[in-house]
């Protein structure tokens, strides 16, 4: 089987979920070789061979935290030249699609971004995604080259495959103009303890109608184990960081479960949570747009509603 | 210090948009358009550094014949002249050919210190055709910006990842993103719309760019559609009143569907 490059999305080698999701992924298509950019390949072994990775390629460079993209892609690349997979599967977020888009041109092929599947084709990889807000499904191929794919979290399950992976690793040097973009400052977000909004099952959302009050959000999604979000007139209120936002401009996730709480579902925001698998609205008002998506609705107040289910969910936890 | 802006026609949102049947092409005659809500950032963002000090803007777009309305509007915001590429053979042209094309407009283009665009468009929402751009030119690429100093021959600015914030710089001339929280675009004031009327927009071919039609267009692609499928609308579901069992009533729904 033909090796499929997947590119480590890690802090210090803590694996994020998402490459999980890539490997259970690159299994169906061919044999995974995970490529880990920067230092933590010891940290991360454990979790890459516990989903399936045949190899590992460690690509290093003493100076690398003092850059951002296009070094990575010069290090990807460079790792696709050792290993020539027959594809090539990194995580969709704004960083890796910079390094894809470099990536593209350097190897002259073909790219895909935030494909919600990925499947074995006769021609390659066929992926599928989800475009014009959801409306509709798009199923392609990369024709040119060897295919680049970007994947949004949530695209499947992560399944474990314990495997033993081989270990390598390679030097680069970067290029003078890879080295043109310093990094002068790096400054880590504080973790809120909850699962990453990008990557979480469960996501609860709070808008206009909490007025400020985010609280029966959070004890609801801390209940549930879910991510929390905030739709845009919550954000420009100042109510919740914009790190937080949810809809066109701000974070487009697809969880298990989306919960809106007094948000009424404007298309702008109906374009960042609509493919989610399932929908439960909370609004005051029963005309709200957001009924007309959601699998379960509420109509009442959320500052009701909202504590007498996490109350319940907590009694039936034990 | 010259700016070029790099703008996109694209269909409205809030309008139906679809594909061309036959192609899999989005279709971008037989819609309602206008410029991308995006670019507006960029646009805006250029505005306040030519009205910090010297500076002219150039909006560039490619896209077929309406999208000269993406142009206007750009120019009404207060942008000093266009450049619009137009060629039926770009019908169907993948991110790649447009970046090809956009990176030889600029070279016509010559002299420019920044390129700035927003951090995607509104309707292919990939977000790549900046950093391609800079890789065709072999000028720096900095991205996905909430703020932007320009002093010196250098630009700095400071990206909001998820993960962490990090400030970058880069040396000019440097292609420049911008999100959406770096600033609030102007609505273009009445003097602004009169003025457009008078400012050059010049429509290039991709004769006068020196590209040929065989590297752009549909057949020229690197990926290919085979596919598009209409999803049904998402109809609703249960609606119930709370009469102070609303939120039991949630659970027990949850609990059906095993998220509880």
């Amino acid at each position: 089987m033909s090796p499929i490059l997947v590119l480590v999305d890690h802090h210090d080698g803590a694996v994020r979920k998402s490459t999980t999701e890539l490997l259970t992924i690159a299994r169906r298509l061919g044999d995974p070789v995970a490529v880990v950019i920067g230092h933590g390949t010891d940290v991360a072994l454990p979790t890459l061979s516990a989903f399936g990775a045949t190899s590992v390629v460690t690509v290093d460079a003493p100076d690398i935290d003092d850059y951002l993209i296009v070094p990575r892609s010069e290090a990807l690349a460079a790792a696709i030249e050792k290993v020539q997979p027959s594809a090539v599967l990194l995580t969709s977020n704004a960083k890796t699609k910079e390094i894809a888009a470099h990536l593209a041109v350097k190897l002259e092929s073909g790219i895909i971004t935030d494909a919600v599947d990925v499947q074995p084709g006769p021609d390659g990889p066929i992926t599928t995604q989800s475009v014009f807000a959801g409306n509709y499904a798009v199923q392609a191929t990369v024709t040119k080259g060897t295919p680049i794919i970007t994947i949004k979290p949530n695209a499947t399950t992560p399944e474990e495959a314990p495997a033993t992976p081989s270990q390598e690793t390679i030097e680069v040097t970067f290029s003078e103009r890879a080295r043109a973009v310093k990094v002068t400052d790096h400054a880590p977000r504080e973790r809120t303890g909850r699962p990453d909004l990008n990557e979480a099952a469960v996501v609860v959302s709070g808008g206009r109608g909490t007025g400020g009050d985010f609280s029966p959000v959070e004890h609801l999604a801390d209940a549930l184990g879910a991510a929390v979000g905030a739709s845009r007139a919550a954000v420009d209120s100042g109510w919740y960081p914009h790190a937080f936002q949810i809809g066109q401009t701000g974070h487009v996730v697809s969880p298990q479960l989306y919960v809106a709480a007094g948000i009424s579902g404007a298309i702008q925001h109906r374009a960042g949570m609509q493919t989610a698998k399932t929908i439960v609205a909370v609004n005051k008002d029963g005309e709200a747009p957001i009924l007309q998506l959601a699998d379960f609705s509420v109509v009442g107040d959320l500052f009701t509603v909202l504590p007498q289910a996490t109350e319940e969910i907590k009694r039936r936890q034990g | 210090m010259k700016i070029v802006v790099l703008c996109k026609y694209v269909p409205n949102a809030i309008s139906e948009r679809k594909f061309v049947d036959g192609d899999f092409t989005t279709d971008r005659v037989g819609v309602d358009g206008l410029l991308s809500e995006l670019d507006e950032y960029a646009v805006e963002e250029a505005m306040k550094i030519k009205e910090a000090g010297d500076a002219t803007i150039t909006v560039l777009t490619v896209g077929p014949p309406p999208a000269a309305d993406a142009v206007r509007k750009a120019l009404q915001m207060g942008a000093d002249a266009g450049v619009h590429i137009v060629d039926d053979a770009m019908h169907g042209s993948d991110a790649l050919a447009t970046s090809l094309v956009i990176a030889k407009a600029l070279e016509k283009i010559g002299e420019y210190d920044m390129v700035m665009a927003g951090m995607a468009s509104t309707d292919g929402e990939m977000g790549v055709v900046p950093a391609m751009v800079a890789e065709r030119l072999g000028i720096a690429h900095v991205g996905y910006l909430g703020n932007v100093e320009v002093a010196d021959g250098t630009v700095k600015g400071r990206r909001d990842g998820d993960a962490a914030v990090e400030h970058v710089t880069a040396p000019l001339p440097a292609v420049v993103g911008v999100t959406d929280q770096i600033n609030d675009p102007r609505y273009p004031s009445f003097k602004g719309i009169m003025a457009a009327k008078k400012k050059p927009v010049e429509t290039w071919s991709l004769a006068d760019l020196g590209v040929s039609p065989e590297d752009v267009g549909l057949s020229a692609a690197w990926t290919s559609v085979s596919q598009v499928e209409k999803r049904p609308p998402r109809s609703h579901g249960e609606v119930v009143a709370d009469e102070g069992d609303g939120g039991a009533k949630l659970v027990e729904f949850l609990a059906s569907k095993k998220f509880v």
